[in-house]
């Protein structure tokens, strides 16, 4: 250790879309976090991110004890000690906010999965969406533009909506075009938005059965929060997510560095 | 990549195979050329003892489907068969096949210098016991060769095979002699029949236990070097050329056992494949399982070429029993209860569902069964999404993704 600097533990999840670094403590406690465009370059990407979490955290390079990567781009950060697959680290996190039997729906930039977790943290069961990005954030970023809205402004959008239009594709493709049909049709912005936030739930929901406490993670529902509360309603129970849901792989793979380090 | 860099062990008696795979397609170029033999073209568990015993070469159009994928053919290939109107969706066996057809390509050109083309038949013999689509695959070569076509109707969806489901099957076999016979130019010689059959049981036995030796800790053998070794049961079985290279392999294997050799080394998780393999992926397949010490040790795919009910004493009843008793034309309770047989012989940690999107029949993860299982025998599974064939329907990280996890998985409850 150099530089006097307290002791850290760093995960960062390189995902199709955005690098999300989480630096914990000798407590576990997240003490720096960031995000960034994953973009074309993953190595610069998480170096970037990496930067940024530390210094959120307040220390250097040398405080990193151990450091796990995930993600699509896990492979890709030369800095890692290890490597772990998100299903892995999505878990951890999760259990680590809810310490319960839990099913984790993570809905991401390219894959949606559906982990099942026993009472102990261990891992019962995973299912991951086929080939496709219907109900992955991929596919509210596809149809923002078609809408002409920015993507931030989704959420606040769909909380407008009277009048809900429902999508039947289960294609992405196919789904821009009902967008556009519905547009031609005069439906109002906000009602398709909140049709759109109904058919990622669905395309979710249908992956699994939901069994104990339901966690949602994930960038689409960090960003999407009312999102969570259409899914509440329609499973008919409430629904638990974490306090930075786009983070929650990447605080699992700190913590998986934590337990490597003192194996 | 770490499992790049990895050595696995390798099976000495494949030099052998290979003179023997090499010496196969040369005989039937040979007869093809200069019409001296009869060819066949049969599905891959069709009579193709009848065939052998009527003095035929036979050809395997499965086989040659399988040989796109592993060359990594057939993904350009299927478009030229979909340009005819053959969907996307069906069996990429037939449409690579077809495909490299029109094109007027083989995989064969590439291995065997001085074949140009697949050997072109004199008759076609196809049993549906694989599927519907090997019917309309022969149909359509019947109609370019301009050659006879028969075949077998299979019953599908078999729990006990029973006296009913054998003699009709025995019967329709019995009812393509004369055809043969007169396409062939040679009369049925029973004493023949029974000899081919005698060949094929004993490569059917030795191909059981080569498949066997995989029950042995850890395992000398891989599911991916079963779909390799397979190619003298699938092609060659009624020769004593089949009966030679197993006794050959299980030698070896049955050594490697005695000397602890690990087909992966350092063999932690035995898995079981379910499906179809896919063949433009077998040695990536292979890498990435082995990589983390992880054996896919043993399969239903491998295991359909073993044909125990063979018997000469009553030769179509006997074959009508053994292509009958095929896994893929069973019941789901007949499949579920085979299923749970072999992880309690294999002593496997979990098992790996193909569901391949051109071949529903191979691909039983689609109503419930690994479910069913997995709360029968708390064995957990995963289904990977790909095909045989078609490469475009592979998503490659995802599936990577997919097993490091099931792997993890497996970790946390050891």
């Amino acid at each position: 250790m150099g530089n006097g600097d307290p002791s850290i533990w760093a995960g960062v999840d390189v995902g199709a879309s955005r690098t999300k670094v989480m630096v914990i403590d000798g407590e576990r406690r997240p003490v720096g976090h960031a995000v960034v465009k994953s973009g074309t370059n993953f190595t610069e990407s998480s170096d970037q991110c990496l930067e940024m979490a530390l210094a959120m955290a307040g220390v250097t390079q040398q405080a990193i004890r151990r450091l796990i990567s995930t993600g699509y781009g896990r492979k890709n950060v030369q800095r890692a000690d290890d490597t772990k697959t998100e299903i892995g680290c999505h878990a951890k996190g999760c259990f680590h906010c809810f310490p319960h039997p839990i099913t984790i729906i993570d809905i991401g930039g390219q894959d949606n999965k559906v982990i099942k977790v026993d009472g102990e943290g261990r891992r019962q069961s995973f299912k991951m969406n086929r080939k496709c990005a219907a109900g992955t954030g991929a596919f509210l970023e596809e149809m923002a533009p078609r809408l002409d809205i920015p993507i931030e402004s989704m959420d606040g959008l769909a909380r407008q909506s009277t009048q809900m239009v429902e999508l039947g594709s289960f294609c992405t493709v196919f789904s821009a075009t009902e967008v556009l049909e519905k547009i031609r049709q005069g439906k109002k912005v906000p009602d398709i938005v909140k049709g759109l936030f109904l058919s990622v739930i669905k395309r979710v929901l249908e992956m699994d059965s939901l069994t104990e406490n339901v966690v949602m993670t994930g960038g689409v529902v960090a960003h999407n929060p009312y999102l969570v509360e259409m899914a509440q309603e329609l499973i008919g129970r409430p629904i638990w997510v974490p306090p930075l849901p786009q983070l929650t792989g990447a605080l699992g793979a700190a913590l998986y560095a934590m337990e490597g380090d003192r194996r | 990549m770490a499992e790049e860099k990895l050595a696995l062990p390798k099976i000495q008696a494949a030099g052998m195979m290979k003179q023997y795979m090499s010496d196969y397609f040369y005989e039937l170029n040979e007869a093809a050329t200069t019409k001296k033999q009869k060819i066949a073209w049969c599905t891959s568990v069709g009579p193709a003892e009848i065939l052998r015993a009527l003095g035929f070469l036979v050809h395997f159009p499965e086989n040659h489907g399988a040989m796109l994928g592993a060359t990594r053919m057939a993904t350009d290939m299927i478009p030229e068969a979909n340009a005819i109107g053959y969907s996307p969706d069906i069996c990429s066996y037939l449409t690579a096949d077809v495909g490299a057809y029109l094109k007027g390509v083989t995989p064969l050109s590439k291995a065997y210098p001085g074949i140009d083309s697949v050997p072109k038949p004199d008759v076609l013999v196809y049993n549906t016991n694989q599927c519907r689509d090997v019917q309309d695959w022969f149909m359509w070569y019947g109609r370019e060769f301009k050659v006879p076509v028969v075949g077998i109707h299979t019953h599908r969806g078999v729990g006990d095979v029973r006296g009913e489901h054998t003699a009709s099957i025995a019967r329709q076999m019995e009812a393509l002699i004369r055809p043969l016979e007169e396409i062939s130019g040679k009369r049925f010689d029973m004493d023949e029949m029974k000899h081919v059959l005698a060949l094929s049981r004993e490569c059917s036995e030795l191909w059981k236990k080569v498949l066997d030796t995989a029950a042995a800790v850890p395992s000398p053998i891989t599911f991916f070097d079963g779909t390799i070794h397979m190619g003298p049961a699938v092609v060659l079985r009624g020769t004593q050329r089949a009966v030679d290279y197993y006794k050959m392999l299980l030698a070896e294997l049955e050594k490697r056992i005695q000397d602890k050799v690990a087909a992966v080394p350092g063999e932690k998780f035995r898995l079981y494949w379910e499906g179809m393999p896919v063949w433009g992926r077998l040695r990536d397949h292979s890498m990435l399982f082995s990589s983390h010490q992880t054996n896919v040790l043993a399969s239903t795919y491998c295991n359909s070429w073993i044909f125990s009910d063979f018997d000469p004493a009553e030769p179509f009843e006997s074959m009508a029993r053994a292509y009958t008793k095929l896994f893929i034309v069973r019941s789901d309770e007949a499949k579920e209860k085979y299923i749970k047989d072999m992880i309690a012989f294999f002593k496997v940690d979990g098992i790996i569902y193909h569901d391949a999107k051109t071949c529903p029949n191979n691909s039983n993860c689609r109503y419930g069964m690994p479910q069913r299982l997995e709360k029968e025998t708390g064995v957990p599974s995963l289904i990977i999404n790909g095909d045989l064939n078609d490469l475009r329907l592979i998503s490659d990280e995802q599936t990577k993704t997919n097993v490091e996890a099931f792997i993890e998985q497996l970790e946390e409850r050891k």
